[in-house]
């Protein structure tokens, strides 16, 4: 069966994984980032390992009026339609302490900028009554943390987003999988202290592959990430409160 | 670029060193590199010694720029980054027809690692080194890029590969691939006697992957018995792969001493039945038999290990039977030792290959084992021939400036290319290999 991937912010190490392992089973990619020339590269890759075409599309989440033409693209091809979003950005949090409008970049890039691209391709996917949505969430979308809460708070808009899509999409057979990974050893985490049980990108993308297959509608990943959130989100907020985990 | 502070090891864990390290995953970060961030390139580390090291300095690793850029299957040549490994190649394109034309014993390797090193596999006396394949490299020097091939700036072409990573860093290269029949392997396994028997049967296989491994542990009259693998690619059903294992803590010493060791080969020896016996394997068992199981390096324990590698030409066969006889009288090998006939081909001025013997042979890291090795080296010199630098963390700089005639080519070139020895590393520095004039 011929199937087309969008892979949005496919520069990033879990989106490269991905777009690798789909492309060996012979789909079409179309890889969205900003860093054409970095994404032109992939495409070459992804087509040496058996993608059936492999192209490189401009998307930047805080440019909208650039989605429909990676739609149109996209609805060129036959067969389902399946979108991967590992779209974020997550500046140091004393940054935004400094400059709190960095805020409305953040959650543009990391919920609203993802969340509009799927809206407006949402109703080409039910139409073809079939495929699925990989949205990339994070742990720290699930309690805010001193750390990095503008970037979880961003995150669990989406998560919230993404249960509410899954809804709609069902009726339709498309399927919506929502992803929370733990630690990812990307350029992102690359020197920063405090990191434990890193995965690697190629674990992570084998992971959602499987998943998604099984149709699973959240998935934390490593799976020990689900217990350390379970314990991290049942810590009573009083005590919550004086910690810096 | 991000760097992040990191102890880098030698596959052989003898050596280390604490660095800052970036790891680049787009190929932009180079065009912002500013003076003060050149520094030399390691690829997955898979050479033994300090080679891909640079203590209380900055090393790039290249492994996340591995992307297959073109491949075209009229000509056979691929274009692929340098941080590419050549069992992800392996595992790509056998199944189509196609192998890496040389493969050394581990996939981890990196096309980077192959170049500065130019590696050699189980069919050097068919097939040469593996820079005899490289088509061109883009190169990094001084902050630009540069394409380089034998016609176009052969010399320098010359001086990076084997290298060392000293002209520049491999951004990416173009290599040509080997027809293959598909991505399984008939291996023919022959129990060997003794030494000349060995050499003997070396001197006359006419399979394309020819390899010996061999009991360096046995004296006497059983001295240099071993068991001779041959093969050749083919296709069709293979047992299901098996899932890769890992070495989870260092070992205790206890696992790799003289009697369990001597106990082992003895029993791997006889795995083998006495007229010899034919497997059909998958092929990257074949090419890479120890890496599936992770950091097996770890079996060692905590010291770690040396691998002594040389080659000695054809005539110098009883120096080779001097150094197995030393070696087995010390009761210090373990169970890796390897035995291989190597053919003319090597292309760089720094290139380990040389029509020969090679041996390589793995001892525990003790008092004793460096006592021997020395002593090993010493013949190897004494017979002609030279230590492997992708192996080495024992040799001096006299001695190794003595093995190879064109070193003095090499090192002029690697002064043209990196005047202010941007990009040294500890092996450099060991055996001051840009420092004599
Ligand atoms: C189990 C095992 C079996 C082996 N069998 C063989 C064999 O059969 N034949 C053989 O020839 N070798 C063999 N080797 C050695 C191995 O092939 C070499 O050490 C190879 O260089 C390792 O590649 P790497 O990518 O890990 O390089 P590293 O070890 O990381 O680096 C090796 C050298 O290459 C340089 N380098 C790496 N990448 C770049 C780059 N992009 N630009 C510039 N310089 C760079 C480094 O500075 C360093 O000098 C074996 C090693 C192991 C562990």
């Amino acid at each position: 069966m011929t199937e087309t991937w969008i892979i949005l912010g496919a520069t990033s190490s879990m989106a490269r994984a991905f777009s690798r392992a789909v492309s060996e089973k012979g789909a079409t990619v179309l890889l969205a980032g900003r860093d054409m020339d970095d994404l032109k590269t992939a495409a070459l890759d992804c087509k040496t390992r058996g993608a059936r075409r492999a192209e490189a599309v401009k998307f930047d989440a805080r440019k909208p009026e650039g989605f429909e033409a990676i739609i149109e693209r996209a609805c060129a091809e036959e067969g389902l339609i399946n979108v991967a979003c590992f779209v974020g950005s997550m500046p140091d949090q004393s940054e935004i302490d400094a400059d709190p409008s960095l805020i409305a970049g953040v959650v543009t890039d990391s919920f609203t900028g993802p969340a509009c691209f799927l809206q407006m391709i949402a109703p080409e996917m039910e139409a073809r009554g079939g495929g699925a949505v990989i949205g990339v969430g994070s742990v720290a979308g699930d309690r805010g943390r001193i750390g990095n809460y503008v970037y979880g708070a961003a995150k669990a808009g989406f998560h919230t987003y993404l249960s509410g899509l899954r809804n709609r999409l069902n009726r339709s057979d498309v399927h919506v999988m929502t992803v929370k990974p733990g630690f990812v050893d990307t350029a992102m985490t690359w020197g920063i202290e405090g990191m434990f049980l890193v995965a690697s990108p190629d674990d992570v993308a084998a992971s959602l592959l499987r998943a998604v297959k099984k149709k699973k509608n959240t998935l934390y990943t490593p799976f020990f990430w689900r217990y350390i959130m379970l314990i991290i989100r049942s810590i009573p907020e009083p005590i919550f409160k004086k910690l810096s985990v | 670029m991000r760097w992040k502070s990191e102890k880098v090891s030698g596959w052989g864990r003898v050596l280390s060193a604490s660095s800052e390290v970036a790891r680049p995953e787009r190929m932009h970060a180079f065009e912002t590199l500013s003076e003060g961030d050149l520094a030399p390139a390691f690829g997955n580390c898979r050479s033994y010694g300090d080679a891909p090291l640079n203590n209380n300095g900055r090393s790039i690793d290249m492994t996340r720029l591995d992307r297959i850029l073109e491949f075209d299957a009229e000509t056979g040549i691929l274009e692929v980054e340098a941080g590419c490994r050549l069992g992800e190649l392996t595992r790509l394109f056998a199944p189509q027809g196609w192998l890496p034309a040389v493969l050394p014993g581990t996939g981890f390797a990196t096309i980077g690692g192959a170049i500065a090193m130019d590696v050699h596999g189980k069919n050097h006396h068919v097939a040469g080194s593996f820079g005899q394949h490289v088509v061109s490299i883009t190169l990094l020097v001084d902050g630009k890029k540069k394409t380089i091939s034998p016609k176009n700036n052969a010399s320098l072409f010359k001086a990076t590969l084997g290298g060392l990573g000293q002209t520049g860093i491999i951004l990416s290269a173009k290599i040509t691939m080997l027809p293959c029949k598909g991505d399984v392997i008939m291996v023919t396994e022959r129990r060997v006697d003794g030494f000349d028997e060995f050499l003997s049967l070396l001197d006359t296989s006419s399979a394309t992957y020819t390899v010996g491994w061999i009991d360096a542990t046995a004296k006497g009259n059983a001295l240099g018995r071993g068991i001779l693998e041959e093969g050749e690619t083919g296709s069709g059903l293979v047992p299901a792969r098996q899932k890769s294992k890992s070495i989870p803590f260092n070992a205790p010493s206890f696992a790799l001493s003289p009697l369990t060791v001597r106990l082992f080969n003895k029993l791997y020896f006889k795995r083998v039945p006495d007229h010899g016996r034919t497997l059909v394997k998958p092929i990257t068992d074949f090419f890479f038999p120890l890496d599936r199981i992770h950091d097996w390096n770890k079996l060692y324990g905590k010291r770690g290990f040396h691998q002594f590698q040389c080659v000695v030409p054809i005539d110098q066969a009883p120096a080779l039977r001097e150094m197995l006889t030393q070696i087995a009288h010390s009761g210090l090998a373990s169970p890796l030792a390897v035995l291989k006939r190597m053919g003319e081909g090597s292309e760089g001025f720094m290139s380990f290959p040389m029509e020969g013997y090679a041996l390589a042979v793995d001892f525990p890291n003790t008092e004793a084992a460096r006592v021997l090795i020395p002593r090993l080296e010493k013949l190897t010199a004494e017979a002609g021939g030279r230590i492997y630098l992708a192996k080495d963390s024992m040799s001096s700089g006299v001695r190794i400036r003595s093995m190879y005639p064109d070193y003095e080519k090499w090192r002029d070139e690697v002064e043209k290319s990196d005047p202010n020895g941007a990009l040294k590393t500890d092996l450099i520095r060991r055996l001051e290999l840009r420092s004599t004039k």
